[in-house]
């Protein structure tokens, strides 16, 4: 073998080694790098959002028992409406501190909400039935008080559909007819709002 | 056998004249008797009477106002005439001539100074021929009819018993009757233009203090301190209508109670007397099962159907003071049940009769099912506020993009070829089609409603109720009160609510039947 020759084998081996360090191990790492660093962006983003809040109103039993009326909340802001939908509800549901009165039966919670063009269903546990304690007013209430809280804030939210476990009910206490979307009901909601910081 | 006539009363009067024989009752003989009343289409007005000659007679001038006749005193003769006709009476003959017709009078015509004085009888026997039209004269009562008036002759026959009074009223010829309470009065209003009612002395007794005529078609009853409540029934027997009207004690609070109830507190519906089972609110009066009812065919409200809300494993609300909600309805639901029936003898039907759950679209189809006029649903209601309080009355709500669907059409084929269109009324929505008579039969009972028991501050309202979004019928929901408030729960438990909001709605149903009536040309 001539030097020349063993030059040009030499030259090959080298420039093969730095392409296999650069195929397998430069590579991979630049990479990695730029994976991790999406990936803290996307996990820091979420913290970022969910500082943000929105005022909304939720809706309470007036004092006279007979209606519905608007209280300011600041509750979680979300990006798409299904979302900003089951934030505002989860807010509702939240107990209500005296002297407020919620017309939500304690223990009630979210299952999921979903919508379908203007119409929203809220899905909610068996609590609504079983934790209601009966009345036309107090159903009529406990009802609008759902349907309010998501027309009232959300502008592409026309009505509003109760699901109780999944499932359609033909009422929540033998009055108010669930079986279709709801709008709200302007003769048990107050229009003047209450607002409190 | 007229000529024969004519030539006697020719020859009578000639007498007559020839002797110059009219009689001339001295003025002192004319006393005032009790005077008579005329009742025409127009009203009613006094006529005087006078007792002469031991006989109970009327002026044959006033006769003459008040019919338009023409009389004449010519050569011992007077002679009546109207409308072509004439009639001739003698004096000293208990005779009068009409168109060659003899008719017999008690007594003759006398004359008190310038005056001329007929028997009562010239009213109901002479003067319907010579006016040809119809007047009669009823002696006992003292009533001139003129024209075709409804004036049945009523009788009342009280029968006391121990435990209650039984009144009888008998209406000859037959007449329909409605019957009101009021705040310690009954009312009997006949369908009729004038009453000829003779009153009974009554004693003032525990359950009636007198009996009177209230106006022109309508008897008062005016109620004792034991009375309660009432239960009534109507038949015709040939000829007559007969209406019996029990007067009830009230429930004696103590016996009806269950044990452990102090004495005096109202009694939870559903509570079994052991004393009187006819003051019992879970009891009510079964009048129809003791006499026949009979209902007026034309009404437009033959069926009702009365939905005692909730029941069985749905208690509805429950009352702090223990009170259910189902318990309620039902007893107030018989309650109105037994009221509807036996006054108006109407079929009832309750969508549940005792303690049972049932589905809330099988109650309106039960109603739709029995070709019902009219659907009532009982409830009671609860708020998450204590202070709310007082009844209300629901109409049905839709949602506006309901409406798009509330009626559609289809088109099917028919015999012979060609084809037709035919609407269809979607399940859910066939009340929209009633909501005006429902909306008009809730604004009848706020108005009963409101004088009897408290009324929330909103009374009538829309609301998306199932129950009534179905019925395809005037429909409306009432709502008794709050059971989650004291006042309201103790109130609605006791019999006196239940007797007045049972009035209400009883009250409610018959002035929803007149209104009905009175429209059915503009349907």
């Amino acid at each position: 073998m001539t030097p020349n020759r063993l030059g040009l084998v030499a030259a090959v081996v080298v420039a093969a080694l730095l392409a296999g360090w650069g195929l397998f191990t430069a590579l991979p790492r630049w990479f990695g790098t730029r994976q991790q660093a999406a990936a803290a962006a996307e996990a820091a983003a979420p913290g970022d959002r969910a500082e943000r809040k929105i005022k909304a109103r939720l809706f309470y039993v007036s004092d006279d028992g007979r209606s519905l009326v608007p209280v300011e909340r600041d509750v979680t802001y979300a990006e798409d409406t299904a979302r900003q939908a089951r934030a505002i509800v989860e807010a509702q549901l939240v107990p209500a501190d005296p002297p407020l009165v919620s017309a939500i039966p304690p223990g009630t919670i979210l299952r999921a909400v979903f919508v379908a063009g203007t119409d929203a269903y809220v899905d909610l546990s068996g609590e609504l039935v079983t934790g209601h304690p009966g009345g036309s007013m107090h159903e009529q209430l406990t009802v609008d008080t759902i349907v309010s809280a998501l027309t009232a804030n959300l502008p592409k939210i026309a009505s509003v559909q109760l699901l109780v476990d999944g499932k359609e009910l033909d009422t929540l206490a033998g009055h108010v007819s669930l079986s279709r979307p709801l709008v709200p009901n302007d003769a048990i909601r107050q229009p003047s709002a209450e607002s409190t910081p | 056998l007229t000529r024969l006539r004519q030539s006697l009363c020719a020859l009578a009067l000639s007498t007559l004249a020839a002797a110059g024989l009219a009689r001339v009752v001295p003025l002192a003989g004319q006393t005032p008797a009790p005077q008579l009343v005329l009742l025409t289409a127009d009203g009613r007005r006094p006529i005087p009477a006078f007792a002469i000659d031991g006989q109970d007679r009327v002026a044959l001038d006033e006769l003459a106002t008040v019919f338009q006749l023409a009389v004449r005193d010519e050569a011992g003769a007077i002679t009546v005439s109207s409308a072509g006709r004439t009639a001739v009476l003698t004096p000293n003959q208990a005779l009068a001539s009409v168109s060659g017709r003899l008719i017999s009078l008690p007594a003759p015509p006398v004359r008190v100074g310038t005056r001329w004085f007929v028997p009562l009888d010239f009213i109901g026997r002479v003067l319907p021929l010579l006016t040809n039209s119809p007047i009669e004269l009823r002696r006992p009562s003292r009533l001139v009819i003129a024209g075709n008036l409804r004036v049945p002759r009523v009788t009342i026959r009280p029968e006391p018993s121990a435990a209650s009074l039984r009144i009888t009223i008998d209406a000859t010829p037959q007449a329909a009757s409605t019957i009101t309470q009021e705040t310690g009065r009954l009312t009997v209003r006949f369908e009729a233009d004038a009453l000829d009612v003779t009153i009974p002395g009554v004693q003032p007794g525990p359950f009636l203090q007198a009996l009177r005529q209230l106006d022109q078609t309508a008897l008062a009853l005016d109620l004792g301190p034991r009375f309660a409540t009432y239960r009534a029934a109507t038949l015709p027997a040939g000829s007559t209508t007969r209406l019996v009207l029990d007067l009830l004690p009230g429930q004696i609070e103590t016996s009806a109670a269950p044990p452990g109830t102090p004495a005096g507190t109202p009694v939870p519906p559903g509570a079994t007397p052991t004393t009187d089972p006819s003051a019992a609110p879970s009891d009510p009066p079964r009048i129809s099962e003791e006499l026949p009812v009979f209902g007026q065919p034309l009404s437009p409200i033959r069926t009702v159907v009365i939905d005692p809300g909730h029941g069985g494993d749905d208690a509805g609300v429950r009352a702090s003071n223990g009170t259910l909600e189902k318990d309620l309805t039902l007893a107030v639901a018989q309650r109105l049940k037994g009221m509807l029936e036996s006054r108006l003898g109407i079929r009832v039907l309750l969508t549940r009769e005792e303690d049972r759950t049932m589905p809330v679209e099988q109650r309106t189809a039960l109603a739709n099912n029995n070709k019902a006029n009219l659907f009532i649903s009982l409830h009671a209601n609860g708020s998450p506020r204590t202070v709310a309080r007082g009844a209300s009355i629901y109409v049905a709500a839709f949602n506006p993009a309901d409406e798009p669907r509330q009626r559609s059409g289809e088109r099917v084929p028919v015999f012979g070829g060609g084809a037709r269109d035919i609407e269809l009324v979607l399940w859910d929505l066939a009340q929209t089609r009633y909501l005006s008579d429902s909306t008009d039969f809730a604004a009848m009972l706020e108005q009963e409603l409101r004088v009897r028991i408290p009324l929330d501050v909103r009374p009538v309202a829309p609301a998306r109720f199932r129950v009534l979004a179905s019925a395809n019928m005037p429909a409306v929901l009432i709502e008794m009160g709050y059971l989650t408030n004291a006042d309201d729960q103790n109130l609605l438990a006791g019999a006196g609510f239940q007797n007045d909001f049972v009035q209400a709605v009883f009250t409610g149903v018959v002035r929803f039947r007149d209104h009905l009536t009175a429209t059915a040309g503009d349907r």
